[in-house]
Protein backbone atom coordinates (compact mmCIF):
# COMPACT_ATOMS: atom_id res chain seq x y z
CA UNK A 1 0.00 0.00 0.00
CA UNK A 2 0.88 3.20 -1.05
CA UNK A 3 -0.18 6.58 1.69
CA UNK A 4 -0.14 9.91 -0.11
CA UNK A 5 -0.75 13.29 1.69
CA UNK A 6 -2.31 16.32 -0.26
CA UNK A 7 -0.39 19.27 1.12
CA UNK A 8 -2.93 21.94 -0.49
CA UNK A 9 -5.49 20.25 1.62
CA UNK A 10 -4.04 19.56 5.21
CA UNK A 11 -5.00 21.92 8.12
CA UNK A 12 -2.47 20.13 10.68
CA UNK A 13 -5.28 18.96 13.00
CA UNK A 14 -2.58 15.95 13.59
CA UNK A 15 -5.63 13.06 13.83
CA UNK A 16 -3.29 10.74 12.01
CA UNK A 17 -0.50 11.16 14.09
CA UNK A 18 -3.40 9.54 17.07
CA UNK A 19 -4.56 6.83 14.53
CA UNK A 20 -0.84 6.07 13.37
CA UNK A 21 2.10 7.33 14.64
CA UNK A 22 4.36 5.25 13.15
CA UNK A 23 3.34 6.19 9.80
CA UNK A 24 2.81 10.02 10.36
CA UNK A 25 3.94 12.74 12.84
CA UNK A 26 3.30 16.69 13.04
CA UNK A 27 5.53 18.93 11.52
CA UNK A 28 6.11 22.18 13.80
CA UNK A 29 8.15 23.73 10.97
CA UNK A 30 5.12 23.75 8.76
CA UNK A 31 2.01 22.78 11.15
CA UNK A 32 1.47 19.85 8.57
CA UNK A 33 1.82 16.39 8.16
CA UNK A 34 5.04 14.40 7.85
CA UNK A 35 4.80 11.10 6.17
CA UNK A 36 7.04 9.44 8.12
CA UNK A 37 6.16 5.82 6.17
CA UNK A 38 5.37 6.12 2.01
CA UNK A 39 5.67 2.04 1.69
CA UNK A 40 4.10 1.22 5.52
CA UNK A 41 3.97 -2.75 5.65
CA UNK A 42 0.80 -4.48 5.72
CA UNK A 43 0.23 -4.96 9.44
CA UNK A 44 -0.45 -1.15 10.02
CA UNK A 45 -3.27 -1.04 7.59
CA UNK A 46 -6.17 -1.21 9.91
CA UNK A 47 -4.65 1.95 11.80
CA UNK A 48 -3.60 3.86 8.28
CA UNK A 49 -7.20 3.38 7.61
CA UNK A 50 -8.19 4.70 9.88
CA UNK A 51 -6.44 7.87 9.60
CA UNK A 52 -7.38 8.40 5.78
CA UNK A 53 -11.24 7.77 6.96
CA UNK A 54 -10.99 10.08 10.22
CA UNK A 55 -8.41 12.81 8.41
CA UNK A 56 -10.69 16.40 8.88
CA UNK A 57 -9.38 17.48 5.98
CA UNK A 58 -10.03 14.84 3.82
CA UNK A 59 -6.29 15.66 2.83
CA UNK A 60 -4.81 11.95 2.74
CA UNK A 61 -5.00 8.96 0.53
CA UNK A 62 -4.64 5.21 0.25
CA UNK A 63 -3.76 3.31 -3.14
CA UNK A 64 -3.57 0.11 -4.01
CA UNK A 65 -5.78 -0.61 -1.26
CA UNK A 66 -7.42 -3.58 -2.15
CA UNK A 67 -5.59 -6.74 -2.73
CA UNK A 68 -3.97 -6.62 -6.27
CA UNK A 69 -1.72 -9.32 -7.36
CA UNK A 70 -0.17 -7.08 -10.46
CA UNK A 71 0.81 -4.29 -7.97
CA UNK A 72 4.48 -4.00 -7.11
CA UNK A 73 3.91 -1.47 -4.22
CA UNK A 74 2.61 -3.76 -1.79
CA UNK B 1 -21.18 33.16 -22.06
CA UNK B 2 -22.05 30.91 -19.02
CA UNK B 3 -25.89 30.31 -19.39
CA UNK B 4 -28.28 32.38 -17.02
CA UNK B 5 -30.70 30.50 -15.08
CA UNK B 6 -34.57 31.18 -15.72
CA UNK B 7 -36.41 33.46 -12.98
CA UNK B 8 -39.46 32.71 -10.84
CA UNK B 9 -39.33 36.70 -10.08
CA UNK B 10 -38.61 37.97 -13.76
CA UNK B 11 -39.42 41.70 -12.63
CA UNK B 12 -36.97 41.42 -9.40
CA UNK B 13 -34.63 44.44 -9.85
CA UNK B 14 -32.22 42.60 -8.34
CA UNK B 15 -31.97 39.42 -10.31
CA UNK B 16 -32.44 36.16 -8.42
CA UNK B 17 -32.51 37.90 -5.16
CA UNK B 18 -36.52 36.85 -4.59
CA UNK B 19 -35.74 33.53 -5.85
CA UNK B 20 -32.98 33.00 -3.61
CA UNK B 21 -35.12 34.37 -0.55
CA UNK B 22 -38.30 32.21 -1.29
CA UNK B 23 -36.61 28.80 -2.55
CA UNK B 24 -32.85 29.28 -2.30
CA UNK B 25 -32.45 24.94 -2.51
CA UNK B 26 -35.02 25.42 -5.57
CA UNK B 27 -33.19 27.96 -7.18
CA UNK B 28 -29.66 26.48 -6.62
CA UNK B 29 -30.96 23.18 -8.29
CA UNK B 30 -32.33 25.01 -11.24
CA UNK B 31 -29.01 26.08 -12.32
CA UNK B 32 -27.15 22.39 -12.20
CA UNK B 33 -30.25 21.35 -14.24
CA UNK B 34 -30.62 24.53 -17.08
CA UNK B 35 -26.80 25.29 -17.37
CA UNK B 36 -24.89 22.05 -16.20
CA UNK B 37 -21.52 22.22 -13.86
CA UNK B 38 -21.29 25.64 -14.14
CA UNK B 39 -24.05 28.25 -14.74
CA UNK B 40 -25.16 31.73 -13.59
CA UNK B 41 -27.69 33.93 -11.65
CA UNK B 42 -27.89 37.32 -11.04
CA UNK B 43 -27.41 38.68 -7.33
CA UNK B 44 -27.72 42.95 -7.56
CA UNK B 45 -25.33 44.16 -9.70
CA UNK B 46 -23.41 41.31 -9.35
CA UNK B 47 -23.35 37.53 -11.69
CA UNK B 48 -22.48 34.66 -9.13
CA UNK B 49 -21.04 31.57 -11.53
CA UNK B 50 -22.37 28.18 -9.86
CA UNK B 51 -20.40 25.49 -10.03
CA UNK B 52 -21.32 21.52 -9.50
CA UNK B 53 -20.07 18.29 -10.05
CA UNK B 54 -15.98 16.83 -9.41
CA UNK B 55 -13.92 18.64 -11.46
CA UNK B 56 -15.60 21.97 -11.11
CA UNK B 57 -15.82 22.08 -7.34
CA UNK B 58 -12.27 20.60 -6.99
CA UNK B 59 -11.34 23.64 -9.15
CA UNK B 60 -13.42 26.26 -6.49
CA UNK B 61 -12.58 24.65 -3.72
CA UNK B 62 -8.33 24.37 -4.36
CA UNK B 63 -8.43 28.06 -5.10
CA UNK B 64 -6.28 30.17 -3.59
CA UNK B 65 -7.82 32.74 -1.30
CA UNK B 66 -5.49 34.90 -3.68
CA UNK B 67 -7.73 34.18 -6.05
CA UNK B 68 -11.06 33.50 -4.63
CA UNK B 69 -11.60 35.24 -1.24
CA UNK B 70 -13.99 33.58 1.52
CA UNK B 71 -13.86 36.85 3.73
CA UNK B 72 -15.64 39.40 1.08
CA UNK B 73 -18.61 36.82 0.76
CA UNK B 74 -20.59 37.09 2.78
CA UNK B 75 -22.04 40.38 3.54
CA UNK B 76 -24.97 39.12 6.14
CA UNK B 77 -22.27 38.15 8.44
CA UNK B 78 -20.93 41.70 8.97
CA UNK B 79 -24.04 43.11 11.43
CA UNK B 80 -23.45 39.73 13.39
CA UNK B 81 -20.14 39.66 14.04
CA UNK B 82 -19.71 43.45 14.20
CA UNK B 83 -17.03 45.35 11.82
CA UNK B 84 -13.56 44.49 12.74
CA UNK B 85 -14.08 40.95 13.03
CA UNK B 86 -12.96 38.80 10.38
CA UNK B 87 -15.56 36.24 9.08
CA UNK B 88 -13.14 33.38 8.92
CA UNK B 89 -9.15 33.47 8.84
CA UNK B 90 -7.12 32.72 5.94
CA UNK B 91 -5.33 28.90 5.62
CA UNK B 92 -2.13 29.85 7.41
CA UNK B 93 -4.01 31.28 10.21
CA UNK B 94 -6.03 28.68 10.70
CA UNK B 95 -3.59 26.27 10.87
CA UNK B 96 -1.50 28.72 13.13
CA UNK B 97 -4.86 28.71 15.84
CA UNK B 98 -5.48 24.79 15.04
CA UNK B 99 -1.94 24.60 16.55
CA UNK B 100 -2.40 26.82 19.95
CA UNK B 101 -5.82 26.25 19.95
CA UNK B 102 -8.89 24.27 20.97
CA UNK B 103 -9.64 22.09 18.12
CA UNK B 104 -6.65 20.19 17.30
CA UNK B 105 -7.02 16.60 17.82
CA UNK B 106 -5.64 16.54 21.73
CA UNK B 107 -7.81 18.67 22.86
CA UNK B 108 -10.53 16.67 21.89
CA UNK B 109 -10.84 14.14 24.90
CA UNK B 110 -11.31 16.85 27.15
CA UNK B 111 -14.03 18.55 24.78
CA UNK B 112 -15.45 15.31 24.70
CA UNK B 113 -15.63 14.93 28.75
CA UNK B 114 -17.04 18.84 28.97
CA UNK B 115 -20.14 18.08 26.19
CA UNK B 116 -20.76 14.87 28.04
CA UNK B 117 -21.67 17.10 30.91
CA UNK B 118 -23.55 19.40 29.28
CA UNK B 119 -25.60 16.59 27.98
CA UNK B 120 -26.46 15.11 30.69
CA UNK B 121 -27.31 18.69 32.32
CA UNK B 122 -29.72 18.96 29.99
CA UNK B 123 -31.26 15.96 30.04
CA UNK B 124 -31.17 15.95 33.89
CA UNK B 125 -34.89 17.10 34.10
CA UNK B 126 -36.50 15.41 31.79
CA UNK B 127 -38.03 12.49 33.88
CA UNK B 128 -39.90 9.63 32.54
CA UNK B 129 -41.11 10.98 29.63
CA UNK B 130 -42.06 13.99 27.83
CA UNK B 131 -41.93 15.92 24.00
CA UNK B 132 -39.20 18.42 23.32
CA UNK B 133 -39.07 20.81 19.94
CA UNK B 134 -35.74 20.08 18.42
CA UNK B 135 -34.73 23.58 17.28
CA UNK B 136 -35.29 24.62 20.66
CA UNK B 137 -33.89 21.97 22.47
CA UNK B 138 -30.77 21.09 20.59
CA UNK B 139 -30.14 25.07 19.71
CA UNK B 140 -29.71 25.61 23.38
CA UNK B 141 -27.51 22.08 24.16
CA UNK B 142 -25.28 23.33 21.27
CA UNK B 143 -25.10 27.23 22.63
CA UNK B 144 -24.17 25.56 26.18
CA UNK B 145 -21.25 22.76 24.39
CA UNK B 146 -20.03 25.26 21.94
CA UNK B 147 -19.93 28.28 24.50
CA UNK B 148 -17.91 25.62 27.13
CA UNK B 149 -15.51 24.26 24.59
CA UNK B 150 -14.66 27.27 22.71
CA UNK B 151 -14.76 29.90 25.72
CA UNK B 152 -14.73 28.03 28.70
CA UNK B 153 -17.03 26.18 31.08
CA UNK B 154 -17.30 28.93 33.50
CA UNK B 155 -18.66 31.42 30.60
CA UNK B 156 -21.29 28.60 29.87
CA UNK B 157 -22.14 28.31 33.67
CA UNK B 158 -23.38 32.55 33.41
CA UNK B 159 -25.56 31.70 30.47
CA UNK B 160 -29.23 30.37 30.09
CA UNK B 161 -31.69 29.82 27.87
CA UNK B 162 -31.73 33.77 27.10
CA UNK B 163 -28.49 33.42 25.55
CA UNK B 164 -29.73 30.63 23.40
CA UNK B 165 -33.21 32.57 22.56
CA UNK B 166 -31.10 35.91 20.90
CA UNK B 167 -28.26 34.01 19.34
CA UNK B 168 -31.42 32.37 17.90
CA UNK B 169 -31.87 35.68 16.98
CA UNK B 170 -29.01 36.57 15.04
CA UNK B 171 -29.48 33.43 13.05
CA UNK B 172 -32.44 34.50 11.98
CA UNK B 173 -31.25 38.01 10.72
CA UNK B 174 -29.64 36.61 7.74
CA UNK B 175 -32.09 36.88 5.15
CA UNK B 176 -30.27 37.34 1.54
CA UNK B 177 -31.65 40.59 0.93
CA UNK B 178 -28.24 41.58 2.98
CA UNK B 179 -26.76 40.86 -0.29
CA UNK B 180 -28.01 44.29 -1.61
CA UNK B 181 -28.68 46.17 1.51
CA UNK B 182 -27.31 44.65 4.96
CA UNK B 183 -29.24 47.38 7.00
CA UNK B 184 -32.40 47.69 5.11
CA UNK B 185 -35.60 47.88 7.08
CA UNK B 186 -36.79 44.99 7.68
CA UNK B 187 -38.27 43.27 11.12
CA UNK B 188 -35.45 40.34 10.87
CA UNK B 189 -32.87 42.80 11.07
CA UNK B 190 -34.25 44.98 13.34
CA UNK B 191 -34.62 42.02 15.56
CA UNK B 192 -30.82 40.95 14.63
CA UNK B 193 -29.86 44.08 16.18
CA UNK B 194 -31.51 44.65 18.94
CA UNK B 195 -30.51 41.07 19.44
CA UNK B 196 -27.18 42.13 19.10
CA UNK B 197 -27.26 45.01 21.58
CA UNK B 198 -29.04 42.65 24.04
CA UNK B 199 -25.94 40.10 24.17
CA UNK B 200 -23.33 42.80 24.42
CA UNK B 201 -25.17 43.80 27.32
CA UNK B 202 -25.37 40.23 28.71
CA UNK B 203 -21.60 39.50 28.52
CA UNK B 204 -21.21 43.05 29.83
CA UNK B 205 -22.71 42.18 32.74
CA UNK B 206 -20.75 38.56 33.28
CA UNK B 207 -17.38 41.08 32.67
CA UNK B 208 -18.67 43.55 35.17
CA UNK B 209 -18.38 40.81 37.66
CA UNK B 210 -15.42 39.06 37.06
CA UNK B 211 -13.85 42.59 37.40
CA UNK B 212 -14.57 42.84 40.98
CA UNK B 213 -14.08 39.42 41.74
CA UNK B 214 -11.14 37.75 42.95
CA UNK B 215 -9.08 36.41 40.56
CA UNK B 216 -10.04 33.00 39.20
CA UNK B 217 -6.99 30.08 39.68
CA UNK B 218 -5.33 28.73 37.04
CA UNK B 219 -7.74 25.70 35.95
CA UNK B 220 -10.71 27.84 36.54
CA UNK B 221 -9.27 30.73 33.72
CA UNK B 222 -11.39 31.11 30.86
CA UNK B 223 -10.99 33.06 27.70
CA UNK B 224 -12.75 36.08 28.87
CA UNK B 225 -10.84 36.41 31.81
CA UNK B 226 -7.95 36.63 29.89
CA UNK B 227 -9.44 38.54 27.60
CA UNK B 228 -10.17 41.08 30.37
CA UNK B 229 -6.75 41.50 31.82
CA UNK B 230 -5.24 42.91 28.86
CA UNK B 231 -4.48 46.44 28.22
CA UNK B 232 -3.65 48.88 26.15
CA UNK B 233 -0.75 51.25 26.65
CA UNK B 234 -2.66 54.19 28.23
CA UNK B 235 -4.07 50.89 31.14
CA UNK B 236 -7.55 50.84 29.50
CA UNK B 237 -9.01 47.51 28.67
CA UNK B 238 -7.54 46.42 25.02
CA UNK B 239 -11.10 44.94 24.06
CA UNK B 240 -14.66 46.56 25.05
CA UNK B 241 -18.15 44.39 25.53
CA UNK B 242 -18.99 44.88 22.69
CA UNK B 243 -15.54 43.22 20.55
CA UNK B 244 -15.31 40.66 22.86
CA UNK B 245 -19.02 40.01 22.67
CA UNK B 246 -18.37 40.13 18.70
CA UNK B 247 -15.62 37.65 18.48
CA UNK B 248 -17.61 35.35 21.03
CA UNK B 249 -20.21 35.50 18.09
CA UNK B 250 -17.99 34.52 15.37
CA UNK B 251 -16.20 31.74 17.38
CA UNK B 252 -19.36 29.95 17.98
CA UNK B 253 -21.75 30.53 14.75
CA UNK B 254 -19.95 27.85 12.18
CA UNK B 255 -20.46 25.36 14.92
CA UNK B 256 -23.90 26.08 16.28
CA UNK B 257 -26.50 26.08 14.12
CA UNK B 258 -25.20 23.37 11.79
CA UNK B 259 -24.52 20.85 14.79
CA UNK B 260 -28.02 21.87 15.73
CA UNK B 261 -29.54 21.02 12.80
CA UNK B 262 -27.62 17.95 11.87
CA UNK B 263 -28.45 16.62 15.56
CA UNK B 264 -32.16 17.47 15.03
CA UNK B 265 -32.05 16.08 11.25
CA UNK B 266 -30.33 13.33 12.43
CA UNK B 267 -33.58 12.15 14.91
CA UNK B 268 -36.01 13.07 12.04
CA UNK B 269 -34.19 10.50 10.01
CA UNK B 270 -33.52 8.24 12.29
CA UNK B 271 -37.65 8.03 13.17
CA UNK B 272 -38.21 7.90 9.72
CA UNK B 273 -36.26 4.83 9.37
CA UNK B 274 -37.09 2.68 12.11
CA UNK B 275 -35.09 -0.30 11.12
CA UNK B 276 -31.43 1.80 11.25
CA UNK B 277 -32.48 3.33 14.62
CA UNK B 278 -33.04 -0.39 16.00
CA UNK B 279 -29.48 -1.20 14.39
CA UNK B 280 -27.83 1.80 16.20
CA UNK B 281 -29.58 1.49 19.18
CA UNK B 282 -27.90 -1.83 19.21
CA UNK B 283 -24.75 -1.14 18.13
CA UNK B 284 -24.61 1.26 21.40
CA UNK B 285 -26.00 -0.83 23.46
CA UNK B 286 -23.70 -3.29 22.97
CA UNK B 287 -20.63 -0.74 22.86
CA UNK B 288 -21.63 0.54 26.66
CA UNK B 289 -22.47 -3.02 28.15
CA UNK B 290 -18.92 -3.17 29.78
CA UNK B 291 -19.68 0.24 31.27
CA UNK B 292 -17.46 2.61 29.23
CA UNK B 293 -17.98 6.58 29.31
CA UNK B 294 -19.38 8.53 26.64
CA UNK B 295 -16.76 10.31 26.37
CA UNK B 296 -14.10 7.97 25.58
CA UNK B 297 -15.76 6.19 22.75
CA UNK B 298 -17.20 9.43 21.10
CA UNK B 299 -13.59 9.89 20.18
CA UNK B 300 -13.84 6.54 18.37
CA UNK B 301 -15.27 4.50 15.73
CA UNK B 302 -19.24 4.32 16.14
CA UNK B 303 -19.38 2.94 12.23
CA UNK B 304 -23.49 2.96 12.50
CA UNK B 305 -24.18 5.81 13.85
CA UNK B 306 -21.44 7.83 12.17
CA UNK B 307 -23.10 6.26 8.88
CA UNK B 308 -26.07 7.78 9.75
CA UNK B 309 -24.81 11.41 10.81
CA UNK B 310 -22.63 11.15 7.30
CA UNK B 311 -26.56 10.41 5.49
CA UNK B 312 -28.18 12.83 7.61
CA UNK B 313 -25.56 15.71 6.71
CA UNK B 314 -25.58 14.92 2.87
CA UNK B 315 -29.18 15.06 2.37
CA UNK B 316 -29.96 18.03 4.70
CA UNK B 317 -26.38 19.75 4.72
CA UNK B 318 -26.81 22.96 7.49
CA UNK B 319 -24.96 25.53 4.90
CA UNK B 320 -26.78 25.03 1.29
CA UNK B 321 -24.06 27.79 -0.43
CA UNK B 322 -20.91 28.29 -0.06
CA UNK B 323 -19.53 31.76 -2.24
CA UNK B 324 -16.25 33.33 -2.81
CA UNK B 325 -15.26 36.44 -4.44
CA UNK B 326 -13.15 36.24 -7.54
CA UNK B 327 -10.21 38.49 -7.16
CA UNK B 328 -9.06 37.86 -10.43
CA UNK B 329 -10.28 37.09 -13.55
CA UNK B 330 -10.36 33.30 -13.87
CA UNK B 331 -11.70 29.90 -15.67
CA UNK B 332 -13.50 27.34 -14.57
CA UNK B 333 -14.17 24.20 -16.37
CA UNK B 334 -13.57 26.77 -19.97
CA UNK B 335 -15.94 29.14 -18.04
CA UNK B 336 -14.72 32.56 -18.03
CA UNK B 337 -15.57 34.68 -14.70
CA UNK B 338 -14.33 37.93 -14.53
CA UNK B 339 -13.07 39.56 -11.04
CA UNK B 340 -15.45 40.96 -9.14
CA UNK B 341 -18.09 38.72 -9.49
CA UNK B 342 -18.99 35.72 -7.39
CA UNK B 343 -18.54 32.00 -7.61
CA UNK B 344 -20.16 29.03 -5.69
CA UNK B 345 -20.60 25.79 -4.93
CA UNK B 346 -23.79 23.96 -3.06
CA UNK B 347 -23.73 21.24 -0.93
CA UNK B 348 -27.70 20.97 -0.95
CA UNK B 349 -27.03 20.12 -4.96
CA UNK B 350 -23.56 18.56 -5.16
CA UNK B 351 -24.63 16.07 -2.50
CA UNK B 352 -27.74 14.50 -4.83
CA UNK B 353 -25.97 14.06 -7.68
CA UNK B 354 -27.11 10.80 -9.17
CA UNK B 355 -23.98 9.52 -10.64
CA UNK B 356 -22.03 9.73 -7.73
CA UNK B 357 -24.99 9.00 -5.44
CA UNK B 358 -27.61 6.11 -6.44
CA UNK B 359 -30.74 7.30 -5.49
CA UNK B 360 -30.04 10.27 -4.24
CA UNK B 361 -33.26 10.62 -2.55
CA UNK B 362 -32.62 7.50 -0.73
CA UNK B 363 -31.67 8.09 3.07
CA UNK B 364 -29.10 5.03 2.86
CA UNK B 365 -26.43 5.11 5.54
CA UNK B 366 -25.07 2.10 3.54
CA UNK B 367 -23.38 4.34 1.30
CA UNK B 368 -20.70 5.08 3.78
CA UNK B 369 -19.32 1.02 4.43
CA UNK B 370 -16.73 -0.74 2.40
CA UNK B 371 -16.78 -0.95 -0.48
CA UNK B 372 -18.87 1.42 -1.37
CA UNK B 373 -17.23 4.58 0.67
CA UNK B 374 -19.37 6.90 -1.28
CA UNK B 375 -17.93 10.01 0.86
CA UNK B 376 -14.43 8.81 0.48
CA UNK B 377 -14.91 8.14 -3.60
CA UNK B 378 -16.39 11.98 -4.05
CA UNK B 379 -14.25 13.90 -1.79
CA UNK B 380 -15.37 17.08 -4.31
CA UNK B 381 -18.95 16.49 -4.42
CA UNK B 382 -19.67 14.86 -1.02
CA UNK B 383 -19.32 18.28 0.70
CA UNK B 384 -21.23 18.96 3.67
CA UNK B 385 -18.34 20.52 5.38
CA UNK B 386 -17.29 21.69 1.95
CA UNK B 387 -13.92 20.39 0.63
CA UNK B 388 -10.73 21.60 0.06
CA UNK B 389 -8.54 24.54 2.23
CA UNK B 390 -11.81 26.09 3.66
CA UNK B 391 -13.41 22.63 4.54
CA UNK B 392 -14.77 23.16 7.87
CA UNK B 393 -12.11 22.88 10.80
CA UNK B 394 -14.89 22.14 13.23
CA UNK B 395 -15.78 18.39 11.29
CA UNK B 396 -13.88 16.18 14.04
CA UNK B 397 -15.14 18.05 16.82
CA UNK B 398 -18.88 18.12 14.92
CA UNK B 399 -19.28 14.41 14.73
CA UNK B 400 -17.56 13.61 18.22
CA UNK B 401 -20.46 15.93 19.74
CA UNK B 402 -22.79 14.54 17.71
CA UNK B 403 -21.93 10.82 18.49
CA UNK B 404 -21.54 12.01 22.18
CA UNK B 405 -25.44 13.61 22.19
CA UNK B 406 -26.91 10.25 20.29
CA UNK B 407 -24.83 7.96 22.68
CA UNK B 408 -26.48 9.71 25.47
CA UNK B 409 -29.81 9.87 24.73
CA UNK B 410 -30.41 7.00 22.90
CA UNK B 411 -28.89 4.39 25.70
CA UNK B 412 -31.67 6.40 28.05
CA UNK B 413 -34.55 7.53 25.98
CA UNK B 414 -36.75 6.08 22.63
CA UNK B 415 -38.27 8.51 21.03
CA UNK B 416 -41.08 9.05 18.47
CA UNK B 417 -42.68 11.79 15.90
CA UNK B 418 -45.27 13.78 17.81
CA UNK B 419 -46.31 15.17 14.32
CA UNK B 420 -46.69 13.64 10.82
CA UNK B 421 -43.80 12.38 9.05
CA UNK B 422 -43.96 14.86 6.41
CA UNK B 423 -44.50 18.11 8.34
CA UNK B 424 -40.87 18.46 9.49
CA UNK B 425 -38.91 20.44 7.05
CA UNK B 426 -36.59 23.28 6.93
CA UNK B 427 -37.00 26.85 6.93
CA UNK B 428 -35.06 28.18 3.64
CA UNK B 429 -36.38 32.35 3.76
CA UNK B 430 -32.81 32.57 5.49
CA UNK B 431 -29.19 32.12 4.59
CA UNK B 432 -29.22 30.24 8.14
CA UNK B 433 -31.30 27.20 7.31
CA UNK B 434 -33.05 26.05 10.54
CA UNK B 435 -36.09 23.87 10.85
CA UNK B 436 -39.26 25.26 10.91
CA UNK B 437 -40.98 24.64 13.82
CA UNK B 438 -43.24 23.07 15.47
CA UNK B 439 -41.01 20.26 15.20
CA UNK B 440 -41.70 18.24 18.18
CA UNK B 441 -40.56 14.62 19.32
CA UNK B 442 -41.67 12.65 22.10
CA UNK B 443 -39.12 10.55 24.34
CA UNK B 444 -39.74 8.16 27.34
CA UNK B 445 -37.27 6.44 29.68
CA UNK B 446 -36.14 3.26 28.21
CA UNK B 447 -37.74 0.26 30.28
CA UNK B 448 -35.88 -2.71 27.98
CA UNK B 449 -32.23 -1.79 30.06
Amino acid sequence: MRVAADLDLCQGHAECVEEAPTVFAYDEQTRQVDVLQEHPEESLRDQVKAAVAYCPAMALSLTHALADPTNEDD
Amino acid sequence: MTQLVTNLHPDDPNGHLEDLRTDPIGLLRRVREECGDVGRFRLGDKDVYLVSGGEANEAFFRAPDEVLDQAAAYPFMTPIFGKGVVFDASPERRKEMLRNQALRGDQMKGHAQTIERQIRGMVGDWGDEGEIDLLDWFAELTIYTTSACLIGESFRNELDGRFAALYHDLEKGTDALAFVDPYADIESFRKRDESRVALVHLVQDVMDRRLVADAPSREDRDLLDVLITLKDDNGELSFSADTITGMFISMMFAGHHTSSGTAAWTMIELLRNPGVMKDVVAELDDLYADGSEVSHQALRSIPRLESTLKESLRLHPPLVLLLRVATEDIEIDGHKIPAGDMVGASPAVSNRIAEDFPQPDLFDPGRYVEPRQEDMLNRWTWIPFGAGRHRCVGSAFAMMQLKAIFSVILRDYEFELAQPSDTYRDDTSKMVIQLEQPCRVRYRRRQDR
